[in-house]
């Protein structure tokens, strides 16, 4: 893992000078079709309206309480702390949320947004699935009809969150074209949405996007970050040195970073994918080596070739496999109040193990790049250290990916179902 | 309305002012450039000019197509995969320019704003470019382009849609140089059955707005279709069933004859809708 220093802010490639609405510093914007535009503004004023209306509130805090489980908890790991130099190690517990991630926060407020406008159907985007599974959540709590857009690598990897999503009463349409990731479920989702945008809404699962997705959704997770803050002043007396979440899209850093932003003396910690390393290329740290461009409607850093081209992103984990990061995330950057680091497949996975054999609790693959970040942090800021680190998920969905990883099946298993003979079903030892 | 000619030739105001003049609609054709090679796709598009299109639109394959249904996309795709470049499209632009019709460049944001927008406007502007189509672009993150276009003379051509309101519509065409391009239907690039009414709703508010011509894109892939929307349209954009005629065909040379035959249906077309 490398520690990144801010690039020249310098870059040259800023549309216009802004003082925008939906703008972090140069970031952000709003490049899409003009088709797009009005729903764009319909969207924008509902959430306006409802972020100030009791109704809506009220609506959404007891869904929260009553159905997503928050507040969530907070949980210190000392056992794996001694592996992060001793410093205190706090995690926010957002896996312990229905449907396992923090992306329910977000979920749940869009499929609000959607009735209130009046709309009938939502359409999604998914990586890993955490996101599609949160959205046909909530489209079978509120009865609306779902599409979940996927690229068709990540249902073949993620193919038991296929089935949940399907479960829920969702239409599951894989993506092959382009990388047939994130980036081209994207593309699909978009293309759905301009075409059914009268009766359709898109919830857009990350803080990227044109305006207002970005602000909206980090203002949907924005619970994250004022539980945590007041949970660990309580626990431990004082504020922590140190947030530490992982970042693809950036949802669940900028939902726990953000009540933390006028705290200067607290340091703001992403951690990216690298991959197999950023030296080759097979990597999602936008932020160690890409530069500023536009994609899926936001102006951001963004992986690109020379011509402007897209790269294709690698990660162990389909959720943060993504070219581009959220604009809030790029201004944070520049400025210098959050600092950026990556976590390699490899490093993110020994966390991965590390905190299933030391606190009994198995972390989804993306929020294991938090904790190799935190296990570097703490080693950095020693045994005097309190950190706080964004537990997004948790790992039940990626149990194949880790399986394979870590050689778990024993070889001559045979996973149930598809034995072809009587008496070939295995031995009964560890299965999938 | 002013026209912008680019470097020398005709101008794209030019050539809808004479065809308003002969009393029918203009006929703008799409190709992207590099399908199925650099060379093939401007063959393709002198063959059109001399088939009766009278602007060319020139496409720059993206990554990432999002206004773009299968067609477009597929082509865009095999381009990229066989090495096109964004600077191909300075060739195409130049060998449209000398075989007569002046050639706009339909281009995402992200090519042109890597390239660097004023350096991209010269570079246009210098290979006999007419201008740009920006579909991802609204005017009102176009701050830079319009100052560039501005500055080589260029046409900008941004888009209005059927869910538009009268006030983007109207600060849209303010914004427009050249044409309008109205969308026909809500939805992406690709031949429809039939075109509806959408189109000529669109077309009579824009023209409520603007006295810009006012173009109308998506959907048509026949000349029956090109005559219906040229009864009310100042031109008629053709892309996806002009570029299936490449991608279905078993060799360059089969696809460019069927594309002289689309092309010379449409160009009839357009020329009996009124």
């Amino acid at each position: 893992m490398t520690d990144q220093t801010p690039a020249t802010p310098a870059h040259g490639l800023v549309p216009e000078p802004v003082a925008r609405p939906g703008r972090f510093g140069d970031f952000g914007g709003r490049y899409v079709p003009e088709a797009l535009i009005p729903a764009l503004e319909e969207l924008d004023e509902a959430r306006r309206k409802a972020m100030v209306d009791p109704e809506f509130l009220g609506e959404l805090e007891r869904l929260h309480r009553t159905y997503t489980g928050r507040p969530s908890i907070i949980t210190e790991v000392p056992r794996f702390a001694e592996h992060a130099g001793g410093a205190r190690i706090i995690l926010k517990r957002e896996d312990l949320n229905h449907t396992g991630s923090h992306k329910i926060n977000n979920v749940l407020a869009q499929a609000l947004l959607t009735k209130r406008m009046g709309k009938s159907r939502v359409i999604a985007e998914t990586g890993a699935g955490q996101h599609g599974v949160a959205t046909a959540t909530a489209a079978a709590l509120m009865g609306l009809e779902c599409v979940i857009y996927m690229g068709k690598v990540d249902t073949e990897r993620q193919a038991l969150n296929v089935a949940r999503m399907r479960m829920l009463g969702a239409e599951v349409r894989p993506v092959p074209t382009g990388s047939a990731t994130l980036k081209d479920a994207i593309n699909d989702a978009l293309r759905d949405w301009v075409t059914n945008v009268e009766d359709t809404h898109y919830i857009l699962g990350t803080v990227t996007g044109p305006h207002p997705f970005p602000e909206m959704v980090r203002d949907f997770h924005r619970i994250i970050g004022v539980e945590a803050r007041a949970q660990v002043l309580d626990t431990a007396g004082r504020l922590p040195d140190a947030v530490i979440a992982c970042v693809g899209g950036g949802s669940n850093a900028m939902g726990i970073f953000h009540r933390f932003l006028d705290d200067t003396d607290v340091r703001l910690i992403g951690v990216e994918a690298g991959g197999e390393g950023v030296e080759g290329g097979r990597h999602a740290a936008r932020f160690a080596a890409s530069s500023p461009g536009v994609l899926h409607g936001t102006f951001s850093y963004l992986m690109q070739d020379d011509d402007g081209q897209t790269l294709e992103s690698h990660s162990i984990s389909a959720g943060l496999d993504y070219p581009s990061v959220g604009p809030e995330h790029a201004h944070l950057r520049d400025t210098g109040r959050a600092e950026y680091r990556y976590a390699t497949d490899e490093q993110a996975m020994k966390a991965f193990e590390l905190l299933c054999r030391t606190e009994g609790i198995i972390p989804a693959i993306e929020s294991a790049h938090a904790l190799a970040g935190a296990i570097e942090v703490g080693r950095e800021l020693g045994p005097d250290a309190l950190l706080l680190v964004n537990l997004s998920g948790r790992g039940d969905k990626d149990m194949h990916t880790a399986a394979e990883y870590f050689g778990l099946i024993d070889g001559d298993a045979v996973p149930p179902g598809t034995a072809d003979e009587p008496g070939a079903e295995g031995d009964g030892r560890t299965q999938l | 309305m002013s026209t912008a000619t680019g470097t020398t030739g005709i101008g794209v105001s030019d050539v809808l002012a004479r065809c308003r003049e002969e009393n029918r609609a203009a006929l703008v054709g799409y190709l992207p450039v590099g399908f199925p090679t650099v060379e093939g796709s401007i063959a393709a598009m002198v063959a059109m000019v001399e088939a009766g299109v009278d602007i060319v639109e020139v496409g720059i394959p993206y990554s990432d197509p999002l206004m773009d249904g299968p067609v477009i996309a597929y082509a865009a795709d095999q381009a990229l995969k066989h090495g096109v470049r964004v600077g191909d499209v300075f060739t195409a632009t130049r060998a449209v320019r000398d075989a007569g019709a002046p050639p706009l460049v339909m281009s995402y944001w992200n090519l042109i704003l890597r390239h660097g927008p004023t350096a991209f406007a010269t570079d246009l502007a210098a290979a006999g470019g007419a201008g740009i189509i920006t579909p991802d672009l609204i005017p009102d993150e176009a701050g830079e382009w319009i100052a560039a276009s501005d500055a080589s003379g260029l046409d900008r051509v941004f888009l209005v849609a059927p869910s538009s309101t009268d006030e983007r519509i109207a600060s849209v065409t303010e914004r427009c140089r050249g044409f309008v391009y109205a969308v026909s239907h809500m939805g992406v690039t690709g031949a429809r059955t039939s075109m509806g009414d959408a189109a000529s709703v669109i077309v009579s508010r824009t023209k409520a707005a603007t006295d810009l011509p006012v173009c109308v894109g998506l959907g048509v892939s026949t000349g029956a279709q090109a005559a219906e929307v040229a009864a009310y349209a100042d031109g008629v954009i053709v892309g996806s069933a002009l570029v299936r005629c490449l991608t279905e065909a078993a060799d360059l040379e089969s696809g460019i004859t069927v594309l002289r035959a689309l092309v010379a249906e449409l160009a009839e077309g357009v020329r009996s809708g009124r």
